[in-house]
């Protein structure tokens, strides 16, 4: 079973890694870096900071479009181009393809930020005339960063089990915008009562919670990240990219595919 | 192919003639002097969790802005506050903003803002959030004692500043002095030499260079006006120049400004600076009514 999902993981991330759009995305992500080099020049005394910020939030949100665009085209390709029977024809479970796939592609992400980050600590050596022990700070950004690939790319798999692409993206990246507002939403539930606060609070543990997962604003002013955090964000991502692989995987184990 | 590469350089070309013409034809892009967004709760919302770095983009507007207003010399910094404010609101740790800001604010004008109390409210808003920065303390004080010439409180915050852990001595110091002899030409100085040497940007050394000048005018024009009172108290007729003090051995040689130039003595015992307007800040030496167009 282990065999069969790493060989299915392997061939998503040489799929993906053909791609060359990919490498137009990173490539634009190192050129941002760069560019923030210049950005702090035209401000006051920020440069590293806007370094640390502009090339974070750069690895980020491509990140997460790199994470949506390819997450939704999983399954759909695999069925467009008839791959998929070959593959089910096999002794190979429709869910073990799901896990084998989500895997696949939180490999090329993470493979992805490795090569951002390089290009961004290039840029902080630049900027800082060399890197400091703090500097180790922000390598708990960049891992929260994957955290947030990785429950993306489970939203991204779970809406393309049962969805067109256009509408999984769409989902997908409605789902990162409300994320965002996580701690926002428990703040508006805290504010009303009865079945209404129920509801909300139902909505707001449902939904990902990608605020907590971001402290590039932290790290960029050397404040440190608890240990805590660090231990519960990394749960909360297992755990909820968990719960949606499986829920693709039970979508997908009754999809009609005939 | 070959036309294609030929048409491709043509045109771009053309498209860079034609836009450097549009440019000519209109006035200057310039920041217009509104905030699209007033709310900084608005624009935290829009950023997605990426607050940080549009801070660190309306500070660096509010550095563009500050830049272009001073170059233009027009006096008019009716964004500036705003701007700081957007910024620090999206990121209250962006000391920056709220140190080199308040600096902004403070500034006489034309060249800069002539608001010391809202310098003062975003620097008391930067303690509020970093309690633990005494160089906010340090430009607290700074704006209560030069611009305020409140001299207490600018005691009180140097000494909460010196309290913080890894305060620059100088506080203490500055602490005990103001609160003991504010208003001196010397506790000013002080101020200022301090600010030259704990920044590192070009902009903010130079101006405190040109404020520790006009100190130092400011003071010789007062001990030359003392001189050539004295002189005449003592012969009853006021010198005719300077040069006249070097005769009788008062003076050794004609007193230069920090330009170079001489110090003109005037019949009725003012002393006047030649080049005052290349003298920023100064506030005596000055013909009658220079100091208020200036």
């Amino acid at each position: 079973m282990t065999r069969r999902i790493a060989y299915i993981a392997s061939n998503t991330f040489r799929e993906a890694v053909r791609d060359r759009v990919l490498y137009n995305l990173i490539v634009f992500v190192l050129l941002l870096v760069g560019s923030a080099v210049l950005f702090g020049q035209i401000s006051m005394d920020i440069e590293r900071i806007v370094v640390i910020n502009l090339s974070l939030t750069s690895i980020s949100i491509f990140g997460v479009v790199i994470a949506i665009f390819i997450g939704i085209q999983l399954v759909s390709k695999e069925i467009d181009k008839k791959t998929l029977y070959t593959v089910l024809a096999r002794p190979v479970r429709r869910w073990e393809f799901i896990i084998g796939k989500f895997f696949g592609l939180v490999e090329t992400l993470t493979v992805n930020t490795f090569f951002m980050a390089l290009g961004f600590y290039a840029a902080l050596f630049y900027v800082s005339k060399g890197l400091h022990k703090s500097d180790l700070n922000i390598l708990l950004a960049i891992y929260f960063i994957v955290l947030q690939f990785v429950v993306i790319t489970s939203l991204a798999l779970l809406f393309s089990s049962f969805s067109t692409p256009i509408f999984s993206a769409i989902f997908a990246f409605a789902l990162f915008v409300i994320g965002t507002f996580a701690d926002d939403l428990k703040n508006f539930a805290a504010l009303t009562e009865g079945i209404t606060h129920w509801l909300i609070t139902a909505a707001a543990y449902l939904l990902p919670n990608f605020s907590s997962l971001n402290v590039i604003g932290q790290v960029a002013h050397d404040q440190p990240v608890s240990l805590a955090l660090f231990v519960h964000n990394s749960l909360y991502a297992a755990l909820y990219s968990c719960a949606a692989v499986c829920g693709a995987a039970l979508i997908f184990e009754r999809r009609n595919l005939k | 192919m070959g036309v294609l590469w030929f048409l491709l350089i043509v045109c771009f070309a053309g498209s860079v003639l034609i836009e450097r013409k549009i440019d000519q034809l209109r006035p200057a892009a310039t920041l217009e002097e509104v905030l699209y967004i007033p709310s900084s709760k608005v624009v935290k919302r829009m950023c997605l969790g990426f607050e940080a770095l549009v801070a660190d983009i309306y500070w660096t507007r509010a550095v563009q802005y500050f830049g272009a207003q001073h170059v233009d010399n027009s006096g008019q910094y009716k964004l500036l506050y705003p701007l700081l404010d957007m910024a620090t609101d999206l990121d209250p740790r962006l000391i920056p903003a709220y140190e080199f800001g308040s600096i902004f604010l403070t500034q006489p004008r034309p060249r800069g803002a002539g608001e010391p109390l809202k310098a003062v409210a975003l620097l008391q808003k930067g303690i509020r959030q970093n309690p633990d920065s005494w160089r906010l303390y340090q430009g607290l004080g700074f704006i209560y004692y030069l611009e305020l010439k409140d001299y207490p409180a600018a005691g009180r915050a140097f000494e909460q500043g010196s309290k913080i852990p890894g305060a620059h001595p100088f506080l203490k110091i500055m602490a005990a002095r103001t609160l003991q002899q504010g208003g001196d030409y010397q506790t000013a100085q002080m101020l200022w030499q301090s600010i030259y040497e704990s920044f590192n940007d070009g902009m903010i050394r130079d101006n405190a260079f040109k404020h520790l000048r006009a100190l130092q005018v400011d003071q010789e024009v007062l001990q030359l006006e003392a001189l050539a009172r004295a002189y005449a108290a003592r012969t009853g007729h006021l010198p005719a120049g300077f040069s006249e003090l070097v005769a009788v051995h008062v003076l050794r040689s004609v007193p230069r400004d920090p330009l170079g130039y001489p110090y003109e003595l005037l019949p009725d015992g003012h002393v006047m600076v030649k080049f005052y307007h290349e003298l920023p800040f100064i506030t005596h030496g000055l013909p009658p009514g220079a100091a208020t167009k200036r």
